[in-house]
């Protein structure tokens, strides 16, 4: 519907090569390893780990590359189409490589009245990025619209990364995007 | 309390009283605060007498579709041998919607007390609570509440030595509005695409993993220790007139009041106190032009509406709307509402999970139609297409994002149209770019 939210798409400055990825480290070693085996007896399957197991090769790269999904489909004995399928289902994963600060602003109707365009706006142009889903130059920050983050009576939120703002407005944006390097 | 504001003196606090309060998200701060009471006193009773006592108190679903919660939990099966879950929806999504939000990052034990109660009460041994990915906050006071309360023997093998194993799992969603419906936060959580289930068989015949599940909101389990410790009685005196809707109800208010925040009402207040009071009416020099009182997917409310409408399940539809999740909408003489529900459509359409024909191709169409309508390139017998559209997409589907959809385009073209014409006459300039 709306390809300018995709993250990292078509007009990311780094395209991630489709095919087989040959540098794949493997993530699921040493205490990444030890997480998600913790996690198997809190599940009747293997495959309810799915979802705790691409958010942690993500955590560890940064995205999803397609030797993660092997990966994961090899650790839960799944197939990598199904994992693929399962992935892109959702769309805080990431599946190709974004800027080192992930931002995402809500825009659904709160937001919309309170101003989050300008918002939108005020961060496109204070990190560079050319436009939504695009990552800056310097490869520091990636800006999606994503639709309601549950916050609306704290107009306009974003989630940079892992961090939850509220209240954003366009006046704060240099501000708190100098704490993210 | 109206969370971030100061409690309001007509609000009836209860679940909201420590918001704000971060000495109460501690397992001693919860402790002292009376925390788990609740828990301990319903692992004293049976099973049967808990669910009895959650029947008397008329305890409706929060997340939105209010059904009796004793009821679901009576339906599910008795010494079947089988292993039980209950899945807490802490999924909250719906535009409009903060209040679990601040539930989880406030008072985190009393989601595990109620948690651990229902758990109890349907024979379930493990509870998950589904998370949304996008709350991290929320997320990491719950991990380490949940932590604090396994150290604590509040939860786990024993809880409360009480004999009874209540594990409870927090699970992360990744970014999926539809995995809040309760089949697909079940397909979501045995690690498949968020696709809504077809119904029957119901959760408590075959949920989670094929097993008989129950699945609450956050606002609903965290209602039920009060419950209990205060009793039924009590619990069902809070209502202000109709008895099928009792208790409180935390409404997230959002949007052009001046006090936006999640204020805690009795069922049975009146809406016009709730926005005009409570939360500071309009900003100065400014009219209400509409309100959208239970999440974004129901019908749209006229001034005229609300200024009788009566919050509970029953008075909101009395007034030509639904309760809902609680998560109120206000909009003012300054909105365009027309690009407001374009933007409605266009959440519904990012969001369909597209299983359905209906739902697949009439949201994206009603974003389409509605964005042609603001770009001035709108035709006259596009409010009768869009209205054709949404019968299609209503009662038609295996669950029900495409009503929700159709809802607000409905009540906004019957209740709003002059607006649409303004658009379609041109008598209003387009605010979108041509599509």
């Amino acid at each position: 519907m709306n390809p300018k939210t995709v993250p990292g798409g078509p007009a990311g400055a780094t395209p991630a090569s489709p095919g087989h990825d040959a540098k794949y480290e493997p993530v699921f070693v040493g205490p990444i390893k030890a997480r998600l085996d913790a996690l198997f007896p809190k599940y009747p399957t293997r495959q309810a780990c799915l979802l705790p197991a691409l958010w942690m090769v993500q955590e560890a790269r940064g995205w999803v590359p397609d030797g993660g999904i092997d990966e994961v489909a090899r650790v839960l004995e799944l197939t990598p189409a199904y994992v693929r399928g399962v992935l892109t289902f959702y769309t805080m994963y990431h599946q190709h490589p974004v800027g080192r600060h992930f931002i995402q602003v809500c825009t659904t109707s709160p937001c919309n009245m309170g101003g989050a365009e300008e918002v939108v706006k005020a961060l496109l142009r204070e990190t560079g990025c050319k436009e939504l889903g695009a990552t800056s130059p310097d490869g520091r920050f990636t800006v999606i619209e994503t639709e309601c983050l549950g916050a609306c009576g704290f107009v306009t939120p974003l989630l940079v990364n892992d961090d939850f703002l509220e209240n954003v407005t366009p006046e704060r944006v240099p501000g708190l995007l100098q704490s993210y390097k | 309390m109206g969370y971030p504001h100061p409690s309001h003196a007509r609000e009836t606090v209860v679940l909201s009283q420590y918001f704000g309060d971060a000495g109460a998200r501690s397992y001693d701060g919860w402790i002292k605060r009376g925390g788990y009471e609740g828990l301990k006193k319903a692992l004293g009773m049976t099973p049967e007498a808990i669910i009895e006592e959650i029947k008397a108190s008329g305890l409706r679903g929060r997340g939105g579709a209010g059904f009796p919660t004793g009821l679901k939990w009576s339906f599910m099966p008795k010494n079947d041998g089988k292993a039980h879950y209950l899945c807490c929806n802490a999924d909250e999504s719906e535009p409009g919607t903060f209040k679990d939000r601040e539930i989880m990052r406030w008072t985190p034990h009393a989601l595990i007390e109620g948690c651990a109660l229902a758990s109890y009460a349907i024979a379930a041994e493990t509870c998950y609570i589904y998370i949304r990915g996008e709350f991290t906050e929320p997320w990491k006071v719950m991990e380490t509440a949940v932590a604090e309360a396994y150290a604590a023997g509040a939860i786990g093998a024993n809880a409360f030595g009480s004999g009874q194993r209540i594990d409870i799992v927090l699970h992360r969603g990744a970014g999926a509005y539809i995995c809040g419906e309760e089949t697909a936060l079940m397909n979501s959580l045995e690690g498949k695409r968020g696709n809504p289930r077809i119904k029957p068989p119901f959760p408590a015949a075959a949920g989670l993993f094929g097993l008989p599940t129950t699945i609450n909101n956050v606002e609903t389990l965290v209602a039920a220790p009060h419950i209990l410790m205060r009793g039924a009685a009590w619990y069902k005196a809070l209502c202000k007139g109709n008895p099928k809707s009792t208790g409180t109800k935390l409404i997230s208010v959002c949007g052009h009041v001046q006090r936006p925040g999640n204020y805690e009402i009795t069922m049975g207040t009146p809406m016009k106190d709730l926005i005009y009071d409570m939360c500071g009416g309009m900003r100065p020099g400014r009219t209400l032009k509409a309100v959208i009182p239970g999440g974004s997917s129901v019908p749209i409310m006229t001034p005229g509406e609300v200024d009788t409408c009566i919050m509970d399940y029953e008075g909101v539809v009395a007034a030509g709307s639904m309760l809902g999740s609680g998560g109120m909408i206000v909009m003012d003489d300054t909105t365009d509402l027309v690009y407001q529900i374009m933007r409605l459509a266009r959440f519904y359409a990012h969001e369909s999970c597209a299983q359905c024909t209906q739902c697949r191709e009439g949201t994206a169409w009603t974003t389409r139609i509605l964005e042609r309508i603001l770009s001035g390139a709108g035709k006259p017998s596009d409010l009768d297409l869009l209205l054709d559209l949404a019968d299609n997409m209503t009662g038609t589907t295996i669950c029900v994002l495409s009503d929700s959809c159709a809802a607000p385009v409905v009540s906004g073209i019957h209740k709003f149209r002059g607006d649409f014409e303004a658009y379609l006459s041109g008598k209003r300039k387009p605010s979108l770019a041509g599509v």
